[in-house]
């Protein structure tokens, strides 16, 4: 009885409503139910982004060798370069050494030590940060940790006052790459297979870091070609200079257009765009591949990669940890230690004529045996 | 003669996602919403794109896609500051952030990749990097045409008339029987998908979704709309001249004439010289940002 006298003053209530004008900032009938399912879908896109895993374990690599922790840098896994590379050298020390491996990719904006400490209170044998983001924490955590060993990818080693390096903490392996014979080995690649005197840099952000790779690229070309001039540009002065793809087009078609053939690029996934321009350009132009084997992005127009192998570099150091041969220090790896190198294999093969290998493969020798000084800064 | 044509192409091609984000930006801010999304919008315009032309395998379907997934985010804002009345400009930022992420999560989702997208179906073709290859691309005709037509919108249509009413004084709009929150509702979405569109272009010319690839694009947009005083046609010139000195960068930094850090300020150097009237007032929409109660 008292339900059906509420629910007739409900019918007159709502009829008076729809007599009552329509006022501004009152939702029509027909807007409500949208609004609502917009509602519902914001709510469920909020809920889906907590599902990401934040902080929490990614990942397990079985085994019963040592107890590795690996905490990505932002990206995470899937980013087809650094974090991938170090997936894949955990995953083979995990196959041929062992390990245990736990992995740990930090949400973006969260606190990024917090994943290193979890694993250092752990006491795992090794704690490895992925990206020279991760310094600061590695060098709080070893003090905290003195029985813990820890290393860092791209660890950043700062100087002293008088210029020195100042060496890490004793339980930290700070694992640092040579980019710049790497690149040197590409500049003479990309000046003996252009067909042009005008090679291509095509660089992120205007720092430091990428410096190092202009470098030894513009060396690289010297070496093989004094009267070349090497066009080196920039897509900004901010972090955004990494992720601009549309920017990267544009410069990178500005130089084909200048008559460059070959560019190499330093850029994260502005590059993506380099090799997009290759393409527009067509047969005969060609872009290099930075850090991981790009071949896959636009085949037919890598010429190669100057790869960072992060996969030995990560392998090798759990390596010395199952050893027993772990030491802290400064651990740097170039040609030698095949820390950085180019790709030839059977994709691209095809675009290097055997006489280019050959020289190529001389360079390496000369580097390697320090025949060749290849600079780090520019002068 | 040859550079000034390539100058004056890639002028263009830098500015068409300016031209698509501005415009948004104009029909929302004077319909008195604050267009700080664009950055957004944009970013979910060019995800959107990409899985459409991935799952259809055509760039058309893409840009269908792209222009949901504006109208989605512009409904959300516009929900989230019309009905709810929330800060504009809290709003704006949570959705710019939103955005990021949820691409994010459904890049990796779809793709397996915290990095980029596969490469889909897009507009341009291999080895055509001509002069006339800019204009085989849909999108850039388009993107010309977009700021004189939302100028004969805002100025010549009853809807345009209406969107400067809310903007400017919403009391007497509403007085004269113009639902208020109907007409901000249809700009805000309507801006999103303007928005998106310049995303479907990033996405499309590159034929793959990056990860955050918009890099700022709608924040100089939004500049845009400020330093072209939120008229169509002004702040369309103020995109051309912002993608202007874009260019120049890219060319005098071949040469080495210039720093380029000093190149790429000009929009923000621009930006703040409109803000402090120095080309005549910037006045905004009076009740721009405004929370009626």
């Amino acid at each position: 009885m008292v339900t059906a006298d509420l629910s007739a003053a409900r019918r007159i209530h709502s009829s008076l409503s729809l007599a009552a004008p329509i006022r501004a900032g009152d939702l029509s009938r027909f807007m409500r139910p949208l609004i609502t399912a917009l509602i519902v879908l914001a709510l469920v896109h909020g809920g889906l982004l907590f599902v990401q895993p934040t902080n929490a374990p990614a990942a397990e690599l079985a085994g019963d060798g040592p107890q590795v922790g690996v905490v990505f840098d932002l990206g995470g896994r899937g980013d087809k370069s650094f974090n991938d590379g170090a997936y894949l050298g955990a995953e083979s020390a995990a196959k041929k050494l062992q390990a245990r491996v736990q992995f740990i990719e930090p949400g973006d904006g969260s606190d990024r030590g917090a994943g290193l400490r979890l694993l250092a209170a752990e006491r795992r044998a090794l704690v490895v940060g992925v990206g020279f983001i991760f310094t600061d924490d590695l060098i709080e955590l070893a003090k905290e940790y003195p029985d813990v060993n820890f290393a860092g990818v791209d660890f950043a080693v700062g100087t002293d006052k008088f210029g020195d390096p100042i060496p890490p903490p004793p339980n930290v392996a700070a694992l640092k790459f040579r980019e710049e014979e790497g690149s040197f080995l590409v500049g003479a690649l990309a000046a003996l297979v252009g067909g042009s005197k005008k090679v291509g840099f095509l660089g992120g952000m205007d720092m430091p870091l990428i410096h190092k790779d202009e470098a030894g690229y513009r060396a690289g070309v010297m070496h093989v070609c004094k009267d070349c001039t090497v066009i080196a540009q920039y897509a900004g002065v901010t972090p955004e200079a990494f992720r601009n793809p549309s920017k990267g087009k544009e410069l990178a078609l500005s130089q084909y257009q200048q008559g460059v053939n070959v560019i190499f690029h330093a850029s994260g996934s502005t590059g993506l765009g380099m090799f997009e321009a290759a393409r527009a350009m067509g047969r005969g132009h060609y872009g290099i591949g930075v850090d991981a084997d790009q071949y896959g992005e636009a085949p037919g127009y890598v010429l190669t990669s100057m790869v960072k192998g992060v996969d030995n570099v990560v392998y090798d150091t759990i390596r010395r940890v199952k050893d027993g041969t772990f030491q802290g220090g400064i651990f740097s790896y170039g040609l030698k230690e095949k820390g950085v190198g180019y790709v030839y294999d059977a994709r691209n093969r095809a675009l290097i004529p055997d006489s280019v290998r050959a020289r190529l493969l001389d360079i390496e020798r000369d580097i390697v045996a320090g025949r060749i000084r290849v600079p780090s800064t520019r002068s | 003669m040859k550079l000034t044509l390539l100058l004056m192409l890639q002028t263009l091609r830098i500015a068409i996602p300016y031209l698509f984000a501005a415009s948004g930006g104009v029909l929302a801010e004077r319909a008195g919403i604050v267009s700080l999304t664009l950055e957004g919008f944009m970013l979910a315009g060019a995800f959107c794109a990409t899985l459409g032309s991935f799952y259809f395998g055509n760039p058309w379907a893409g840009v269908l896609m792209g222009l949901l997934g504006g109208c989605l985010f512009g409904a959300l804002h516009a929900v989230a500051t019309i009905r709810f009345k929330a800060d504009q400009i809290v709003s704006a930022v949570a959705i710019n952030l939103m955005v990021v992420g949820l691409t994010r999560f459904f890049l990796r989702l779809a793709f397996d990749s915290s990095s980029n997208s596969p490469r889909v179906a897009g507009f341009g073709r291999d080895g055509n990097a001509g002069a006339l290859a800019t204009f085989e691309n849909p999108l850039i005709w388009l993107g010309v045409i977009v700021m004189p037509a939302l100028a004969w919108v805002i100025t010549r249509t009853r809807f345009g008339l209406r969107v400067r009413a809310v903007g400017e004084k919403p009391e007497a709009a509403a007085t004269l029987g113009v639902s208020v929150s109907r007409i901000r509702y249809r700009a805000v979405i309507a801006s999103g998908a303007l928005a998106a569109l310049g995303g479907c272009y990033l996405a499309l010319d590159q034929h793959q979704f990056t990860d955050q690839m918009t890099a700022g694009r709608g924040f100089i947009a939004l500049a845009a709309v400020i330093v072209g005083r939120w008229m169509p046609i002004r702040a369309g010139i103020a995109c051309l001249l912002f993608a202007f000195a874009e260019a120049m960068q890219i060319q005098v930094q071949g040469a080495g004439v210039l720093p380029s850090q000093f190149v790429s300020m000009i929009p923000y150097v621009l930006t703040l010289v409109a803000l402090a009237g120095l080309v005549g007032r910037a006045v905004p929409p009076a009740a721009l940002g405004r929370v009626e109660g």
